[in-house]
């Protein structure tokens, strides 16, 4: 029991990167397939499709940046792992907004991306709009983003 | 998974769409000075395979390349079975009209539908039904029995028409997309104005129109059937209180404006349902995208080719799905 401080601390970094990681797989992925529709018929637009399908990926990177912090933390990755069932507690929670919208907000903005992408197979030139629908999805990504990082970087101080 | 298997269709067809031919294109048909010139101007926008092919053969290639391309898009074409089953109940009617007069008719046959001709063909000289599909069954048997005990061809074709709509309507609700419904009741709707209309100028009993027509949810079967029993302008004033108001104008003008205004009304119904990214629906509006086509250069080219003037030939032009 002396550890389950650490261990819940360490759990909420696995959360973050696993499940903002699997947010974006899910949305690249599906991108991916309609950029290769679009491809397959018009090659000169692989570029934009491409910039289209890499847009979700940024959940996966908002992830492992939690996570390290959370790591670099808890002195995992060097320093005191010594922490307190409560702070292990509030890491683990701290690292939830991180996880769960990115899981959610990747998924989504896979799909806005798909759609996008369909307005650059009609429309090239309207590429500048259809960057916008995807990249709105982004916002939700960003604020849980701050939310983890300014929870987590706060709880060290606490005296608990 | 489901979600997403229709993702790389949909946006190689968004990417397609850019070749369906288009007004500003009709109007460049319309304006060419002959037939030849129209078969050229198809040949360079790509259609037909090497520029020397006939009208019918240019378009029968089209359909061709329409189909492929749903075979390379779809590991299961028989989503689309709903704009096929026409062909096979047509392919029945010729197959029991050639078993009837027992003479070898060449060309009767529609390649595309969801069974080959000759188990159709089969299954009528051999009157062994059972190796038709299900829905097909009993039509064939009462259309057979029909035609070869009374000789009475119309009342066979009247038959299979009316199995042809029930199974169109059926599989396209049991498909549960929303375009193929649609795709669907329209067709049905259709079907029944046209009898209703066709029936009333022949003076036809209660007995038949409820023989020939079939069940839909926008139009009321029964209300329909009594205004044909009366005149036509009692399905005028019915259609009038109904969403098919706008019908109205065109069956007055003729029974090609008539024709014209069914093919606008699915095309305009589909334009609406072709925005999503992850169904069917984009790709079964572009199979309709693409008989409309082909339909407006058939009316153009045989128009062009017997000289009719361009007024006459933009009357019957449908309207574009781009």
């Amino acid at each position: 029991m002396d550890n389950l401080g650490i261990v819940l601390a360490a759990l909420g970094a696995a959360f973050a990167a696993l499940m903002a990681g699997m947010g974006s797989s899910n949305g690249v992925g599906t991108a991916g397939m309609a950029a290769a529709g679009v491809t397959t018929e018009d090659p000169s637009k692989f570029a934009k499709v491409l910039i289209l399908q890499a847009l979700p990926g940024t959940q996966g990177i908002y992830g492992l940046l939690i996570a390290f912090i959370t790591l670099s933390q808890i002195g995992i990755l060097g320093g005191d792992s010594n922490i307190s069932v409560a702070k292990g507690c509030l890491y683990l929670a701290a690292c939830l907004p991180m996880g769960l919208v990115g899981y959610f907000s990747g998924k989504h903005q896979g799909r806005a991306s798909v759609a996008s992408i369909g307005i650059v197979a009609k429309r090239p030139e309207q590429f500048g709009k259809a960057m916008v629908f995807p990249a709105m999805v982004e916002t939700y990504a960003i604020l849980a983003l701050l939310v983890s990082i300014l929870m987590i970087t706060s709880i060290g101080g606490l005296n608990i | 998974m489901a979600d997403d298997q229709f993702v790389y269709a949909v946006a190689r067809i968004r990417a397609k769409e850019l070749t369906l031919l288009d007004n500003a294109f009709f109007d460049q048909l319309m304006a060419a000075k002959s037939y030849k010139e129209c078969l050229q101007l198809l040949s360079d926008k790509g259609w037909g395979r090497n520029g020397e092919e006939s009208a019918e053969e240019l378009l029968s290639i089209e359909r061709e390349k329409t189909w492929d391309l749903m075979a390379e898009l779809v590991s299961d074409i028989s989503i689309f079975d709903t704009f096929l089953y026409g062909n096979d109940f047509h392919n029945l009617k010729a197959a029991i009209k050639q078993v009837y007069i027992g003479e070898e008719v060449p060309n009767i046959y529609i390649t595309h539908g969801t069974i080959n001709p000759e188990v159709i063909y089969n299954a009528v000289k051999q009157h062994d039904f059972s190796l038709l599909p299900e829905h097909m069954r009993n039509c064939a048997e009462e259309a057979y029995q029909v035609q070869l005990h009374t000789g009475d061809s119309q009342l066979c074709d009247v038959i299979i028409d009316k199995a042809t709509l029930d199974t169109i309507y059926s599989k396209a609700k049991e498909s549960g997309n929303d375009l193929l419904t649609k795709y669907a009741e329209l067709k049905v709707v259709a079907a029944d104005i046209m009898i209703a209309i066709r029936g009333a100028k022949t003076g036809k009993g209660k007995e038949f129109f409820m023989r020939a027509m079939a069940d839909c949810v926008s139009l009321d079967k029964n209300r329909l059937i009594d205004a044909a029993l009366t005149d036509e302008e009692a399905i005028y004033e019915y259609l009038s209180s109904t969403i098919y108001a706008d019908a109205v104008l065109s069956m007055r003008e003729s029974s090609t404006a008539f024709e014209k205004w069914c093919d606008n009304l699915i095309i305009r119904n589909i334009k609406t349902l072709k925005y999503d990214s992850f169904s069917m629906s984009p790709l079964a509006a572009f199979i309709l995208a693409r008989e409309n086509e082909i339909k407006s250069v058939r009316i153009l080219l045989s128009g062009k080719l017997n000289r009719l003037p361009d007024e006459f030939i933009g009357e019957r032009l449908r309207e574009m799905y781009v």
